[in-house]
């Protein structure tokens, strides 16, 4: 075991699968001698060189589009946006030909597209979103969103050998902030919900930065037993454990950093709605950025997205009900 | 590289075009002038040089554009694979107006040399995107004309089980991708395909094909400039039919978008999009230089969309005498005057056609319709599942 920072965890996820399989590689805007935006790949070019680390031109449908092409060849191509945010401009090769392309034709997209995303830092409507639901929302492509060192190596790795399109939600502000232990060498993480700390009175279901939040918000709560779930996928969503934690603690929180019209954690209230409604002793309550661009000035940005003391407060709420 | 693609562009050759649309020869004006000037400047093989210097050939009919590169043999399976071609879209859209193709019908009757000439030049090993005027480029690569009706049916025997219709399909067990209705999304495709055999140094090129409206969006740019930025072992040929929908190309572009691939750093080369040989011929030599590592080539196969864009439309926006013009022009009759005085038994060759037609509408009706239980099974692949090669077809390879 080592210690690492997530954005550290992301980088070794791809240079343990660069190393041991030549089909890797990884593409996008600075990637190369820059080492990436982020940095997520620095260092890589030295090690694998310039064909296998692509600096490409600035055109996200051609990174996805060109991906798709050289992962029906037998390759699987890691393509990274800058930010999260340009993904809209791959969108039509993503939803309409990566998404599509097994159902349709039986032939399978291998391909693996990191989004850096999330706010928290004043990166103002273009370099903050959380576009997840763009693409829970569109058949064929797997969506995955950790929130730990460990999780981040383990997904990534999972998400490079999947034959499917993936989606894989790296969320900017914990890059550096958030470290763990991370086991060495190669694991995959299954694409499942897991319990961040188990309790009994209440659930938060978060996933990505928001499990953080929720941790923290509900780490000393007047003695309260609170569970906090991680989804770390949410496509494939775990229905079983989801639904598992709602029977366990019979009020549920759910927060989302994305907008909250039609976001991911409108699906798991959806999902709890349908299936564990005698099971729940309150409302289902929801956290979410309200369906404003997310503003630039801090003050602006902190009052839109979710903040601890906004999970504490509707946690508290519940609990009372 | 620079300098490689500007002799497409000479002053007053797009009024030219316009007025030549298809030349005598198969071998396009462009071609021939550029074949006058340095080679290397030009990114235009030796072939054409020689071919240009000869005299026309106006006087023996049965002369090929692509000279000696085919033998009878090809020439003979060109023309079937047309014939196959029409016949199978002629018998589909009966099978539509009596109600037994769902949906829409869109059909390339007329423009079956622009299909059918470029796959004839790709090796097995290559990889084609096929759009849907191009039936012909299925046909060669092997796809049985039963499961390519089964496909319109939406039967479950069809290249995609039902799921997706009429020529949205690719069959990948013989290197195919299907294309989608977003129009020129397979270019970036294709470009990622011969990204592919360029980072594993294989000698292996990919070709796709898109129309005279794709050029207007934005990937028709971003494939276009990656292809040139990577020097990708890739064929774009546009397919331009001189109507997207209803809309002519006067109101899609200000200037022939193969004059673009000069600003790309790669040659553009118009060809007749109704001389089936002529469409081989300029393949087969873009397919050298890719393979070559020269970088990509941009063909425009001048034609005529002689349907509507699809089954519904009776067309009323183009005018007669158009029509009457391109008749004229007929692929299909121009390979058989060709052909015919070499001594090809075309009547044999159209009757064999028809009989195996015949036996795939047949196959293809006594198919089931898949099972509405399946519709929401294998979303996801479990296992890789990806391209495979053909046969080749041309007696070069």
């Amino acid at each position: 075991m080592a210690t690492m920072t997530y954005l550290q965890a992301i980088s070794d996820a791809m240079r343990e699968e660069m190393r041991a399989d030549e089909r890797v590689f990884v593409m996008g805007e600075d990637i190369g001698v820059f080492g990436g935006a982020f940095k997520v790949t620095d260092g890589f070019i030295d090690e694998f060189g310039a064909e296998r680390v692509m600096d490409t031109p600035l055109a996200e449908s051609a990174i996805v589009g060109t991906a798709i092409g050289a992962a029906v060849e037998g390759l699987r191509p890691i393509a990274e946006m800058q930010f999260s945010d340009f993904v809209s401009c791959g969108f039509d090769q993503l939803v309409n030909v990566a998404g599509k392309m097994f159902y349709r034709q039986g032939l399978s997209v291998n391909i693996t597209v990191r989004l850096p995303s999330g706010g928290g830092f004043s990166g103002g409507p273009f370099h903050s979103q959380n576009p997840e639901a763009w693409f829970m929302h569109a058949p064929g492509l797997k969506v995955v969103a950790p929130s730990t060192a460990e999780d981040a190596k383990g997904l990534l790795i999972k998400a490079i050998r999947d034959p499917n399109p993936v989606i894989f939600m790296e969320h900017k502000h914990l890059y550096r902030r958030v470290k763990g232990e991370v086991p060495e060498g190669s694991y995959e993480t299954e694409f499942k919900a897991r319990v961040a700390r188990a309790g009994s009175d209440l659930v938060v279901i978060a996933y990505g930065a928001m499990v953080h939040t929720a941790l923290e918000a509900t780490a000393d709560l007047d003695g309260a037993s609170v569970e906090v779930l991680d989804l770390r996928s949410l496509v494939p969503m775990d229905t079983e454990a989801i639904l598992a934690s709602v029977r366990k603690c019979s009020k549920v929180v759910i927060v989302d950093e994305a907008n909250q019209m039609c976001a991911a954690g409108a699906q798991v209230a959806a999902l709890i709605a349908e299936h564990a409604w005698e099971d729940l002793d309150g409302p289902v309550v929801r956290v979410a950025t309200p369906d404003v661009p997310i503003p630039f000035s801090p003050t602006l940005e902190q009052a839109v997205l979710p903040q601890v003391d906004d999970v504490r407060e509707a946690v508290r709420e519940l609990l009372d009900f | 590289m620079a300098t490689e693609g500007k002799g497409n562009v000479a002053e007053g050759e797009t009024e030219e075009r316009a007025s030549r649309l298809a030349g005598e020869t198969g071998v396009s004006r462009e071609t021939e002038e550029r074949a006058s000037r340095p080679e290397g400047e030009t990114g235009v093989s030796r072939e054409t040089e020689e071919r240009a210097s000869r005299p026309a050939g106006e006087s023996d009919v049965t002369a090929s554009p692509a000279g000696e590169h085919l033998t009878l043999e090809d020439r003979t399976g060109l023309l079937r694979a047309m014939l196959s071609m029409r016949g199978i879209e002629e018998r589909a859209m009966m099978l539509y107006r009596q109600g037994k193709v769902p949906g829409s019908f869109y059909d390339g009757f007329g423009q079956e040399a622009v299909s059918a000439g470029p796959a004839w030049a790709m090796h097995g090993h290559d990889r084609l995107c096929i759009l849907h005027r191009d039936l012909a480029a299925h046909l060669i690569r092997g796809v049985a004309p039963a499961r390519i009706m089964a496909q319109y049916m939406g039967r479950a025997g069809g290249i995609t089980g039902g799921r997706d219709g009429n020529v949205h399909f690719g069959e990948r067990r013989v290197g195919c991708v299907g294309m989608v209705s977003m129009l020129p999304d397979m270019m970036l495709v294709a470009a990622g395909l011969a990204m592919a055999f360029k980072l594993r140094a294989e000698q292996r090129a990919a070709l796709t094909w898109f129309g005279d409206g794709s050029t207007s969006r934005g990937d028709f740019h971003e494939a276009m400039n990656w292809a040139g930025v990577q020097k990708l072992p890739v064929i774009f040929i546009l397919e331009n039919n001189q109507y997207a929908y209803s809309t002519p190309t006067t109101s899609q572009f200000a200037v022939d978008p193969v004059e673009r691939a000069a600003a790309y750093g790669f040659p553009g080369v118009s060809v007749d999009g109704n001389d089936v040989e002529a469409t081989f011929e300029v393949t087969r030599q873009a397919r050298e230089r890719a393979i070559a590592g020269e970088g990509p080539t941009l063909i425009e196969a001048v034609t005529m969309r002689m349907h509507g864009h699809a089954a519904h439309d009776d067309m009323k926006y183009v005018p007669a005498e158009q029509i009457e013009e391109w008749r004229r022009k007929d692929p299909i009759d121009r390979q058989v005057k060709r052909l015919e005085p070499l001594g090809v038994d075309v009547v044999a060759l159209r009757s064999g056609v028809k009989a195996e037609i015949d036996a795939a509408v047949a196959e293809a009706l006594a198919m089931a319709m898949p099972d509405g239980e399946t519709a929401t099974e294998r979303l996801f692949a479990d296992e890789p599942a990806l391209l495979e090669d053909a046969e080749s077809r041309w007696s070069g390879f």
